[in-house]
């Protein structure tokens, strides 16, 4: 077995932040990697980057297909990286407005993805649109209906849906609990643990969360100043810190 | 027999970079080896390091020198340098472990928490809830106790889930944190036969017992751990 991602080398600036400050780090099939750290520290960016979302100064991601083949990410074609997103990765994204369409019905935002992946057929692509509300415990009756008569918790979920309906291997998600109730977190946190586990997918999630990094993650990734400072299995970082600032950041979680 | 654990040289020390960087060394040089078919009682005086050796062993802790030998999948392999996920295959595997709380997941049922480990491992979904439920039943976990999440459970009874989880699995090598601790005596005998079990399979295991009636009931030998101003 070989990594399914692979970044090398990672630098990004903006102006004269560093972003991302020599990152590197592989990602392994069926592995949950949390990325944790402060605000700015350049978990978004590294988010982006891996999923070709942003381009990287210097340094390179590579992505291995199910067949083994190797994609170099930044050097793909535009078209290459939109077929791989649209066939093997999914991106959850913190507001659901930025992964929703807002003008298309909640059934018609699955649909369509599962359509740009090649489905052709409109009752399966209905039925799996119902299929899909109903894993991630929305009404398949409200299927018709527009995003905005969701709540947050809600469109959360049919971002999910509408990115797991086709079968990726690879999902990147940034804060995918953020600027949500803490009772609906929990509930959407345990939506993606059960449906993670059952799909065996490669999760790479960006969170503020040190207990949704517990729970969900086999492995944490600590970052700072767009630095890795810290990385390890997820209860060996959270349980025995090194890094002061790790050390702060797990003190911090206790204290509150 | 060979081995299943062997330690050697194991150092542990703590860094507070919160408290001005204090270190507080805990393990020098430890050494500790395990036969299958036995079980090893760790002793010595609170803050000795016992935990510390059992959660170094378990790969909760980082070791800073030293090696922690372990038979996995027919071949010796060092925790202490080995990444995320061989210490991921090696816990699904091999090594077995009952910490001393139970670490719950909101929303999932007791019976779900206990048949993890044999789901994780390939048992079919019926066939490891089945066996679940007849090791809780066995620890005296009354069944309408089985579909709830144990967070509100007293703490003897999610000690019982924890040990269920622990035992359901058939490990190797079982690493048990004060497994009797807030057991009443019915249960501590199940306990005690649950480990006997264990033994008589050829697991080896690697015990926290505070509980002296405990020990002396399933334990081969005793390991001190000695302070480290003791042992200097
Ligand atoms: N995660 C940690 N961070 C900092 N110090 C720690 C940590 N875990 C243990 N220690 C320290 O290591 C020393 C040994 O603790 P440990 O829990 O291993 O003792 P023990 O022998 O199990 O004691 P007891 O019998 O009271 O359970 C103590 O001084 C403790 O404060
Ligand atoms: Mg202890």
């Amino acid at each position: 077995m070989s990594a399914i991602l692979e970044a090398c080398g990672l630098d990004l600036r903006f102006g004269a932040v560093r972003a991302l400050d020599g990152v590197s780090l592989d990602l392994w099939p069926g592995e949950v990697v949390a990325i944790v750290g402060e605000s700015g520290s350049g978990k978004s960016t590294l988010l982006r980057a891996l999923a070709g979302l942003a381009t990287p100064d210097a340094g390179r991601v590579l992505y291995r297909d199910a067949e083994g083949a190797a994609h170099e990410v930044h050097a793909a074609s535009e078209a290459q990286r939109r077929r791989l997103a649209r066939t093997d990765w999914g991106f959850v994204h913190q507001n659901p407005r930025d992964g929703l369409r807002m003008g298309v019905s909640a059934g018609g935002n699955i649909g369509e993805r599962l359509m740009a992946a090649g489905a052709r057929h409109y009752g399966g692509i209905r039925a799996a649109a119902a299929e899909w509300m109903a894993r991630v415990e929305l009404d398949p009756a409200r299927m018709d209906e527009l995003p905005r008569n969701f709540s947050g918790g809600m469109q959360q979920r049919l971002q999910i849906a509408r990115c797991l309906v086709t079968g990726p291997r690879l999902v990147f998600m940034d804060e995918p609990t953020g600027g949500l109730d803490v009772s609906v977190q929990a509930r959407l946190l345990d939506l993606i643990r059960g449906l993670v586990e059952e799909l065996g997918l490669a999760v790479l999630f960006v969170t503020h969360d040190i207990a949704a990094a517990r729970l969900l993650a086999h492995r944490i990734i600590v970052m700072r100043h767009g630095a890795i400072v810290e990385e390890g299995p997820a209860d060996r970082v959270l349980d025995d810190p090194q890094h002061p600032y790790t050390q702060l950041l797990v003190a911090s979680v206790l204290a509150a | 027999m060979s081995p299943v654990l062997v330690v050697e040289g194991l150092a542990k020390d703590f860094t507070l970079h919160l408290q001005g960087g204090v270190v507080l060394p805990v393990l020098r040089d430890a050494a500790l080896v395990l036969h299958p078919g036995e079980c090893v009682a760790l002793t010595g005086p609170s803050g000795a390091g016992k935990s510390t050796l059992m959660r170094c062993i378990a790969g909760n802790y980082g070791a800073d020198a030293g090696r922690i030998m372990l038979r996995h999948r027919g071949a010796m392999h060092d925790l202490v340098s080995a990444d995320a996920r061989l210490l991921r295959e090696i816990r699904r595997e091999t090594l077995g472990h009952v910490s001393q709380f139970l670490r719950v997941i909101p929303r999932v049922p007791a019976l779900e928490v206990v048949a993890a480990p044999l789901r994780a491992r390939g048992v079919a979904r019926e066939d490891a809830l089945a066996r679940a439920a007849a090791l809780l039943e066995r620890l005296n976990l009354p069944a309408r106790l089985h579909g709830l999440p144990p967070a509100t459970f007293s703490g003897g009874e999610q000690q019982r889930v924890n040990i269920a989880r622990g035992f359901i699995a058939d490990c190797p090598l079982m690493l048990l944190d004060e497994p009797t601790a807030s057991l009443d005596p019915a249960n501590r005998a199940v306990v005690i036969g649950l480990i006997r079990e264990a033994k008589a399979r050829g697991a080896a295991i690697l015990g926290i017992f505070h509980d002296t009636e405990v020990r002396d009931a399933v334990a081969d030998r005793r390991h001190e751990v000695a302070p480290l101003e003791d042992a200097a």
